[in-house]
């Protein structure tokens, strides 16, 4: 065995489709005996396994040429998935390249949503799982832990996570560029379905806490609000409680206007000095255009907050090559420190296998 | 050594540090799109202590408070200002709020270098021996750092409702302060505002009335004039009526208006009060 006894293998969403990555996710049960059978695994000496929504990663020190055939199968039949499919889409990498995309990966450069920052938790939290089970050794401990040192310093020196890129969180960062903290923000949300959902979820996750769910079907609205931990009204106080709120989020599937803006204006006459804003993200549209030029009223449609969503990934893109260039030169940096050890790593276990097998 | 140096040299290099807040300020904002924070905030620091030495040599020189001409009330109006900033301003120093502070000093400071006339003549004894009029003019000028303050943010939150408004929101957009807190804060800087000139009117009526012969009628005119703009903005806007663009725009006028009376104000002086002696430079 050569340094390249370090590898990855598994599949991504580069090259998985959402329908196969579907049969290949490893539920919580499912990874924890895939990791018992890994640890008997013969000529495999150190091993860690990354199970996200976008991919499954298998990390690893092999002492003999096989290990990586042998992972495949196992995997493989674990999720009852075709191996010669599961080779077509296959992620299969050696040595430096290995460290690389672990630093690429912890730094959001290979995600799906460039520059998210919800992988760099994922991984660390693999990698703590990995250490307390006792399979990583000095090979994967130095790569992790100075690949999560290089992953941060790409974010940090880079705008990799500058702006939000999916709509939910263009419309949370704008409530927060109207009144600077959501804790005491009142948010109503008008519609109960998926859309509507996920942008208070998002708002919930950046500390919201008072929200109010309102829908046609009221029990929908309780099932909702029971859900998020909110409160529910019924759709129909929407215009007399309208004053009571901060920001709006309309995304009810109606045919028509239900925010009109003498509705808006009889609002704001009874708070002018506080903002109010209209998150629509209903088509056809919830809220009346005109709404928009109502002094201290803020109103942005989903065309608004895609187009923000789009300029904030444009301008991550724009820095993927200085990102690219600086994980590199960490990569190049650590590989030249583990390279030997992987060598010596292999090598060793190569005798010791060896020599294991001689009786047999 | 450094000692040595006049008053006006340390002012100069005030400015300049003001100055190279926004210089830097600038490039960082162009560069980056980000605002230059805790440099930003050092270069702000550097200079308010060598305006303050400054300052301080002077009002040693003239046996008091600095405040005998144009020039001084500018200097002043701008320590005032940063001298807020440095105390309230650290939350917002990732903000534009420093660069925009720093512009301001800059800006107020070398326009009242750059005009040799504003500072023809100093004053020794400006305020006689009385400790309560002294007060009530350092309070005076400080509260226009207030209200120069206030009409930083009152920029700051035009810049915010423009950029909401128009949904341009990209580069140092992001940075403003959020519409909600700027409102908040340009309430609370015009309380604080009108209070201390309130303080300072009413330390100075004191005075007045006891020899009204060395009232400047202008002078006493235009501050009550003044105060009197920004208590009826204050009232409206607590009232709900005069809010958002329009109280700012309000407080953007008020405190140009308050400026530029000062150079009318300055010379309306009445000799015989003044205790005036020309310097020959």
């Amino acid at each position: 065995m050569t340094a390249a006894g370090l590898f990855v293998i598994g599949a991504t969403h580069h090259s998985a489709p959402l329908s196969v990555r579907e049969k290949l996710t490893l539920s919580a049960n499912a990874a924890d005996e895939l990791r018992a059978r890994f640890a008997t695994m013969d000529g495999l000496k150190e091993f860690a396994l990354l199970s996200t929504c976008n991919r499954v990663e298998f990390y690893g020190v092999a002492a003999t040429p096989d290990i990586t055939a042998r992972i495949t199968s196992v995997f493989c039949a674990s999720r009852q998935f075709d191996e010669l499919e599961f080779e077509k889409i296959r992620l299969d990498l050696r040595g430096r390249d290995v460290v690389q995309h672990l630093v690429e990966v912890s730094a959001g450069l290979d995600s799906q949503m460039l520059g998210e920052t919800e992988i760099f938790g994922q991984v660390k939290e693999a990698y703590a799982v990995a250490q307390s089970s006792g399979t990583t050794g000095p090979v994967l401990n130095r790569v992790f832990q100075k690949g999560f040192q290089a992953a941060k310093h790409v974010r940090t020196h880079t705008a990799i996570t500058e702006g939000q890129v999916s709509v939910a969180n263009v419309a949370v960062d704008l409530a927060l560029t109207i009144f600077g903290g959501l804790s005491n923000t009142r948010i109503l949300l008008l519609g109960a379905g998926e859309i509507g959902e996920k942008t208070a979820r998002a708002f919930q996750s950046r500390g919201a806490t008072a929200i109010t769910v309102a829908s046609r079907r009221f029990e929908r609205a309780m099932e909702l609000a029971t859900g998020l931990g909110a409160s529910a009204m019924p759709f129909e106080q929407r215009d007399a409680r309208l004053a009571e709120f901060d920001v709006v989020v309309c995304a009810t599937s109606a045919p028509g206007v239900i925010i009109s803006v003498v509705t808006a204006k009889t609002a704001m006459s009874k708070r002018p000095a506080r903002p109010l804003f209209f998150i629509d993200q209903a088509l056809p549209r919830d809220v009346e255009p005109a709404v928009a030029d109502i002094e201290n009223v803020f109103l942005y449609n989903l065309d608004d907050l895609a187009k923000i969503a789009d300029e904030n990934r444009a301008a991550r893109e724009a820095e993927i090559a200085k990102c690219r260039a600086m994980a590199t030169e960490r990569a190049d940096a650590l590989w030249h420190q583990v390279a030997p050890q992987v060598e010596a790593l292999s090598g060793r276990h190569d005798a010791q296998t060896v020599h294991r097998e001689k009786p047999a | 050594m450094f000692f040595d140096f006049s008053d006006r040299t340390w002012l100069w290099a005030a400015s300049a540090f003001y100055f190279a807040g926004f210089a830097h300020g600038t490039i960082t904002l162009h560069r980056h799109g980000r605002p230059s924070g805790p440099v930003n905030y050092a270069l702000i620091a550097i200079g308010y202590a060598l305006q303050v030495v400054g300052l301080g040599i002077r009002g040693s020189a003239v046996g008091g408070c600095p405040l005998g001409n144009q020039f001084e009330f500018y200097q002043f109006t701008a320590w005032s200002a940063i001298t807020l900033y440095l105390l309230v301003g650290v939350p917002f120093r990732n903000s534009l709020l420093g660069y925009f502070t720093s512009t301001f000093a800059a800006v107020l400071t070398l326009i009242s270098l750059a005009i040799p006339a504003w500072d023809a003549t100093q004053r020794t004894h400006v305020f006689g021996d009385n400790p309560w009029i002294e007060l009530h003019a350092a309070l005076a000028v400080f509260s226009y750092g207030v209200f120069g303050l206030l009409a930083l943010t009152s920029i700051m939150y035009l810049l915010r409702n423009h950029s909401l408004k128009s949904k341009h929101l990209g580069g140092w957009f992001w940075f403003l302060p959020s519409i909600f807190d700027l409102d908040q804060i340009g309430v609370r800087l015009l309380i604080a505002g009108v209070t201390i000139l309130a303080v300072s009117l009413g330390v100075g009526s004191v005075y007045w009335l006891r020899d009204m012969s060395t009232v400047n009628i202008a002078k006493l005119l235009v501050t009550v004039g003044v105060w009197a703009a920004y208590a009826v903005a204050l009232g409206l806007r607590l009232r709900g009526l005069l809010l958002s663009k329009r109280f700012a725009w309000s407080c953007l006028a008020l405190f140009f208006a308050a400026l530029l009376s000062l150079g009318p104000v300055d010379k309306s002086r009445n000799p015989v009060a003044r205790h005036v002696e020309v310097w020959t430079k």
